[in-house]
């Protein structure tokens, strides 16, 4: 027995990151990646109307606030959003070039499984990834066996962003003063 | 006529006279453009400064309500029913079956399960699993706790748990709300030989070694099986009520999941004595257990192989010392639309007397069927079943149907 709880003890800490628990890396961060190092002052994007009634279909509920702040020069634009996995939020960045997604990171996660969606081998699959005319994404996104959830949430936020990149485009779209 | 000539130049002058002067009317002049010009200028920026405002004012609504959304303070007793329930979460899963087999003909609500969750803080947590089985506790049927245990994120990857949790060995122990598997019962393989579904209370550890390489490990309460049931270790699960803990168990796991829709893990699983020191005939019992769980695109495909090697004369003489099974099932799943349907396959086989050479206990089964997701979380199935048994096993065939959901 004692020797179990030893081998318990030895197996403590064995890989550790280098950030607070659960963050991989900071919004502003991400904003300056996506810019080259001169993030553009943010817009905002209001989620009303038809456009409401949109993300609702695509999330399957209400994106819990009533606009989202966005960062756009030229075809790129990145969002900073969050959807819950099983119970908890997991905050994403999502770069959009062109109409396609260039990529997506997994900024805070605050899930206790699932994090494994925030390696590469998992949202490399994302890249280039654009929106079909059913608003589904253009390919099949293969999930992590024990990550189901956390899987669900990143496509939806892909989903999303790509939406919601393709409105900014629109006319009516007030920039934030 | 001349009257008449001069009548009607004076006419047409008066006429010329009356439209030159009105028109002169019309015409401001430039000073009065300008003024008009500056008053309408004043009149856009007075617009301008009232639109900024209105903006303002929504911007500041807005943000009201998002605030009201996401605040935690409140008054004293608002807040903290507010907090509570903030960070608490409930789920759980059912499923219904009926089965057409040669054993039985039945109509079975075989598991209502619910989950409830509280996070304490960001890196503490309980989580518990509460199951019905077949309905009420008459009869067969069952009210049984199967996980509840207290959480704690040592680093970002790295957790602590103490309390009743899932053992992390087989594929559809730790996972098995109806949606993520194919057939209508679970594998007679993990049932048999896992044994699955297996709880036990102690402590464990888990998290990543590197990116796509995880681990488990946990230090528990044991089997406690008995000659009487030819040793067979499904028998042997205490459930922590009230364990036999003379002799605790370890079981370890590595995992990787390096490639999306990837999984392939082994487990291995220690006890010194697996009937907890009942029976001076048995002794100690290792458990190997490795799989393949892979979904690429549409083709899935499951592989398992579990074996026990129980040591002592009493799990010997009855064949039981080698208890073993494995199962491979390819799947296709197509698209339709949101929905999605799945076709599948698997042959099994298992022997909890695997080294009885007196009487051939081996099971075989194929299942193959057909599951239906209306939606992700729900999921109708229909699987038929057919055994190929040796020695006096009866063959129990025929067809299964259920419905499941999650939540």
């Amino acid at each position: 027995m004692l020797k179990r709880l030893a081998l318990l003890i030895l197996l403590l800490p064995v890989y550790t990151g280098s950030l607070a628990r659960g963050t991989y890396q900071e919004p502003d961060a991400f904003l300056a990646e996506t810019f080259a190092g001169t993030t553009p002052e943010p817009a905002v994007i209001w989620l009303t109307g038809k456009r409401k009634d949109a993300v609702k279909r695509l999330l399957g509920h209400r994106y819990p606030s009533l606009r989202i702040r966005y960062w756009q020069r030229g075809q790129r634009s990145a969002w900073i959003l969050e959807e819950i996995g099983k119970d908890q939020p997991i905050t994403t960045g999502v770069a959009i070039n062109a109409g396609r997604l260039e990529k997506i990171r997994v900024l805070v996660f605050r899930e206790s499984r699932g994090e494994e969606v925030r390696h590469p081998f998992f949202t490399d699959q994302f890249r280039d990834a654009r929106l079909d005319d059913k608003g589904k994404l253009d390919r099949t996104i293969d999930g992590i066996s024990g990550a189901t959830l956390s899987v669900r949430a990143m496509k939806k936020l892909a989903r999303l962003a790509l939406y919601l990149d393709a409105e900014t485009r629109k006319q009516h779209v007030t920039p934030a003063p | 006529m001349k009257f008449n000539t001069c009548a009607s130049t004076c006419l047409a002058a008066l006429l010329l006279t009356g439209n030159g002067i009105a028109a002169a009317a019309k015409m401001p002049s430039q000073e009065e453009m300008w003024q008009i010009i500056q008053k309408q200028q004043r009149e856009i920026e007075a617009l301008k400064t009232g639109q900024e405002a209105n903006t303002e004012k929504v911007e500041a609504a807005a943000d009201a309500i998002e605030s009201v959304d996401s605040d935690k303070q409140g008054s004293h007793s608002t807040g903290k029913v507010a907090s509570w329930i903030e960070n608490t979460q409930i789920g759980g899963y059912g499923e219904m079956h009926y089965n057409n087999l040669d054993s039985k003909k039945e109509i079975d609500f075989h598991r209502f399960v619910l989950f409830f969750g509280h996070q304490f803080t960001d890196n503490l947590r309980f989580f518990s699993e509460l199951e019905v089985e077949h309905d009420n506790t008459e009869d067969n049927g069952a009210v049984e706790l199967e996980q509840a245990y207290v959480e704690y994120d040592i680093t970002q990857t790295q957790h602590a748990k103490a309390g009743l949790f899932l053992l992390p060995v087989g594929i559809l122990n730790e996972t098995h709300e109806p949606p993520t598997f194919y057939g209508v019962e679970r594998n007679p393989v993990e049932k048999n030989i896992i044994p699955t579904t297996w709880w036990a209370g102690g402590i464990g550890l888990n998290g990543e070694i590197a990116p796509g390489w995880s681990y488990d490990f946990a230090v528990h309460e044991g089997l406690d099986t008995s000659a009487g049931n030819n040793y067979a270790v499904r028998k042997g699960r205490q459930k922590t009520s009230e364990a036999d803990a003379n002799d605790l168990a370890s079981t370890a796991r590595i995992k990787w999941t390096g490639v999306a829709g990837v999984e392939l893990a082994a487990s291995v699983q220690y006890q010194e004595d697996i009937t907890q020191g009942g029976d001076s005939n048995a002794g100690h019992a290792w458990l190997y257990e490795a799989h393949a769980d892979i979904e690429r695109g549409p083709f899935g495909l499951r592989a398992l192989y579990a074996m026990w090697d129980l040591d002592g004369s009493g799990p010997e003489s009855v064949g039981a010392d080698k208890q073993e099974g494995f199962y491979i099932e390819p799947s296709y799943k197509f698209s339709l639309f949101d929905q999605k349907l799945g076709v599948f396959a698997r042959y099994n086989q298992w022997d909890n007397q695997a080294e009885d050479s007196n009487f051939d206990s081996e099971m075989k089964q194929i299942n193959a069927g057909v599951n239906y997701w209306p939606h992700p979380d729900v999921v109708l199935k229909v699987d038929v079943q057919q055994q190929d048994n040796e020695g006096g096993n009866k063959n129990d065939n025929g067809f299964n149907l259920g419905v499941g959901y999650q939540f």
